[in-house]
C-alpha cells in the first residue's frame, strides 16, 4: 500500500490502489501498447523516464507499461492546470501519483525541479515529457532545460530515454475519443550527465537519444 | 501412440444430443488435434537440429505457422462448444485485431481520426450484431453499401482534400478484408444446410426413436478453415519443391505458378478425402475446395502486395517483431465470402 500523493485524506488511498491496475489494463488494451525494452532492463532503482510527447495519453500509457512493482514507484509530472480541472481529472491524477506542476507560477524556492526532487525523495521514479507540451509535428522540438537541472542536482539519477510512438493516432491533439490503434513503446539505455557538459549540449545528446529509439 | 487414438474414439463416441458437435465433427477435430501434435513435435525435434540439416529461419516460421495453428484450433473449439453467438464473438474479436493492425500500417491524417472511431465503434461491431441476429439481408449490404458511403463522406466533412480517395479507399479496404469477409466465416452456422435440393436436409444418421439426425454445420465451418490452412501449407510445398516459374517476384517471391497449381489439386483432392464431413457429396466438396484455394492464394496475394506497397514484412512486425494476426488470415479473409455464398446457394434452404 502507497500512501496517497500529495496529503489527500486516507479514505481514498484504497480505492486508488484498486482503481491504478485497472486504468493501466485500460490504458494498455486501448494503446495496443507494444513494449521493447532495448539495451534496458526494468529496475526498481531511482529513474526518470524522459519521452517525446504527442497526446495526452502518453503519460498514461508509458506509466502502464511498465512493470506493476515498478509503476507503483514511479510517478509522472504532469499540468496542474489540465490535470486539476474537473473531479474525474484530479481523481486519475492521484491514481497514478503523478505530480502536478503549475506552469504559470514559477517561484524562485517552488521551481519545477525543486517540486520534483523533494517529491520522488530516495524511492520514486519520474516520467517527464521535456518537450514541453505536445508536438503537433513530425520532428521533435527541442528538449526544455528541466531535465538538465533535474540531472544536475541529482546526479544519482538514471536518465532513461523513451520513444512512444503511433500514440498520436490513437487520441491527436484536440480529440476526445481514442481509436484503439497499436502503439509502440521503446525504453533505451540509460545516459547520465557528464562532466563538464553544458547545457546545450547535454539537451541535444538526450534528445538524439530518443530519437535515435525510433528506428531500432 | 495407442492412447492418442483412444482418445480419438472417445471423442468421435461423445454424444450428439448433447452437444452440437455430432460425431462426425469430433472425427475430424480429433484428427486435427492429432496432426497438430506430430506437428509440434516436429518443430520441436527440428529446433534441436544443427543448422546444416535444418534452416533454423524455416523452422522458427513452421514453429510460429503451428502455434497460430493451436490458437485456431483452440478458438475454434471454444466458439463450436458455446454456441452461434460465442462463434460470431470470437470471430468478431480477430477481425477487431486484425483491422487494428492493418490501420496501423496505413498511415492515415489527421482528418481521419473521427472516420476511424466509426469504423472500429460502430460498424466493426455492427457486422457481427447483424450477423449474431442472422439478417443476411442487412449484414450482406451493411458495409459494402452504407459504411462504404458514410466513409467519404464523414473524411469529407472533417475538411481536408488532401489525398482524399486514397485515405478512402484504405479505410473501405480495411473495413471491407478484415471485417466483412471475414464475419462470413461464423456465418456459415447460420445456414439451413441441406444436400443440393431445397427440400432434403443434410441428413446423416437416425437415433434411437428413429428420429433423423442432422449433420452440424460446425463440422462444415470446420471443415472451411482445414482446407484453407492446409491449401497455405500445399502451395508452399510445391512451390518448394518444383518452383521454378515466380508469379509476381515484386509482391511475393515465394508464389510460383508450380506452387499454384499443385496446391490447388491437393486441396481439391483433399477436400473430395474429407466430403464426409460435409453435406457436398464428392464431386461438389472437390470444386468447392477448388474455389476456396484460388480464393486463398488470392488473399495472400492481395495482402502481400499491400505489405510490399508499404514497405513491410509482416503485419506483426510494426508491434511485436513476429507475425501479425493479418498474416494468418489474410488467406482466410478472402476464401470466407466464397465458401459462404456457393454453400448457401447451392447447399442451403434460402
Amino acid at each position: 500500500m502507497l500512501p496517497a500523493p500529495d496529503g489527500s485524506p486516507g479514505h481514498l488511498a484504497w480505492s486508488m490502489n484498486l482503481t491504478a491496475p485497472f486504468l493501466a489494463a485500460i490504458a494498455k488494451l486501448l494503446s495496443g501498447a507494444t513494449v521493447r525494452w532495448h539495451e534496458c532492463q526494468p529496475d526498481t532503482c531511482q529513474r526518470v523516464y524522459f519521452a517525446n510527447h504527442t497526446s495526452h495519453l502518453d503519460a498514461l500509457v508509458l506509466w502502464a507499461s511498465l512493470p506493476g512493482e515498478i509503476r507503483n514507484l514511479t510517478r509522472p509530472v504532469a499540468a496542474k492546470d489540465y490535470w486539476s480541472k474537473t473531479r474525474l481529472r484530479r481523481y486519475m491524477a492521484q491514481c497514478f501519483h503523478a505530480i502536478l506542476i503549475d506552469r504559470e507560477e514559477i517561484k524562485v524556492h517552488q521551481s519545477p525541479v525543486d517540486v520534483m526532487i523533494r517529491e520522488i525523495g530516495k524511492t520514486y521514479s519520474l516520467i517527464v515529457f521535456p518537450e514541453g507540451r505536445r508536438n503537433p509535428g513530425e520532428e521533435m522540438e527541442e528538449f526544455k532545460s528541466g531535465l538538465y537541472y533535474l540531472s544536475k542536482k541529482r546526479p544519482d539519477l538514471e536518465l532513461v530515454p523513451v520513444y512512444i510512438d503511433n500514440l498520436n493516432r490513437v487520441l491527436p491533439r484536440g480529440e476526445f475519443l481514442p481509436v484503439p490503434l497499436l502503439s509502440c513503446i521503446t525504453i533505451g539505455p540509460p545516459i547520465w550527465l557528464e562532466p563538464n557538459e553544458s547545457k546545450a549540449e547535454f539537451l541535444k545528446r538526450a534528445r538524439e537519444a530518443v530519437r535515435r529509439l525510433k528506428d531500432v | 501412440m495407442p492412447s492418442v487414438w483412444i482418445a480419438c474414439l472417445t471423442l468421435a463416441q461423445l454424444p450428439s444430443t448433447s452437444t452440437r458437435l455430432d460425431a462426425r465433427t469430433n472425427i475430424l477435430l480429433g484428427s486435427v488435434l492429432v496432426l497438430l501434435g506430430v506437428a509440434y513435435f516436429v518443430g520441436r525435434a527440428l529446433r534441436r537440429q544443427p543448422e546444416s540439416t535444418a534452416n533454423p529461419a524455416v523452422v522458427r516460421t513452421f514453429n510460429l505457422r503451428v502455434r497460430a495453428w493451436w490458437m485456431m484450433f483452440a478458438i475454434l473449439i471454444a466458439g463450436l462448444l458455446m454456441g452461434y453467438v460465442a462463434t460470431v464473438v470470437l470471430f468478431g474479436l480477430i477481425s477487431f485485431w486484425a483491422l487494428r493492425e492493418f490501420i496501423t500500417m496505413t498511415p492515415t491524417r489527421r482528418g481521419d481520426h473521427r472516420t476511424l472511431f466509426w469504423t472500429f465503434v460502430v460498424f466493426t461491431p455492427l457486422q457481427y450484431v447483424l450477423v449474431g441476429l442472422r439478417e443476411y439481408g442487412l449484414y450482406t449490404v451493411m458495409i459494402p453499401v452504407y459504411a462504404s458511403l458514410f466513409i467519404p463522406a464523414r473524411i469529407a466533412i472533417a475538411g481536408d482534400p488532401k489525398r482524399f480517395l486514397e485515405r478512402v479507399a484504405k479505410i473501405q479496404a480495411g473495413l471491407l478484408i478484415c471485417v466483412y469477409c471475414l464475419s462470413h466465416a461464423p456465418a456459415i452456422l447460420s445456414l439451413e444446410l441441406t444436400t443440393g435440393s431445397p427440400e432434403a436436409r443434410w441428413i446423416i444418421g437416425q437415433d434411437a426413436q428413429r428420429q433423423p439426425i442432422y449433420g452440424s454445420n460446425a463440422s462444415v465451418l470446420f471443415f472451411f478453415v482445414l482446407i484453407v490452412q492446409l491449401n497455405d501449407v500445399f502451395q508452399y510445398l510445391w512451390s518448394q519443391l518444383l518452383g521454378k516459374r515466380i508469379i509476381a517476384p515484386q509482391i511475393n517471391a515465394s508464389r510460383t505458378w508450380e506452387g499454384l497449381i499443385g496446391g490447388t489439386l491437393s486441396t481439391m483432392l483433399l477436400g473430395m478425402l474429407l466430403s464426409w464431413a460435409t453435406p457436398f457429396g464428392m464431386f461438389w466438396a472437390g470444386l468447392i475446395s477448388g474455389a476456396v484455394a484460388l480464393a486463398g492464394f488470392a488473399g495472400s496475394m492481395t495482402m502481400s502486395g499491400i505489405k510490399r506497397d508499404r514497405g513491410v514484412k509482416d503485419y506483426g512486425t510494426l508491434v511485436s517483431g513476429h507475425a501479425g494476426v493479418l498474416d494468418r488470415i489474410d488467406s482466410l479473409c478472402f476464401a470466407a465470402p466464397v465458401f459462404f455464398h456457393l454453400t448457401r446457394f447451392f447447399f442451403s434452404k434460402l
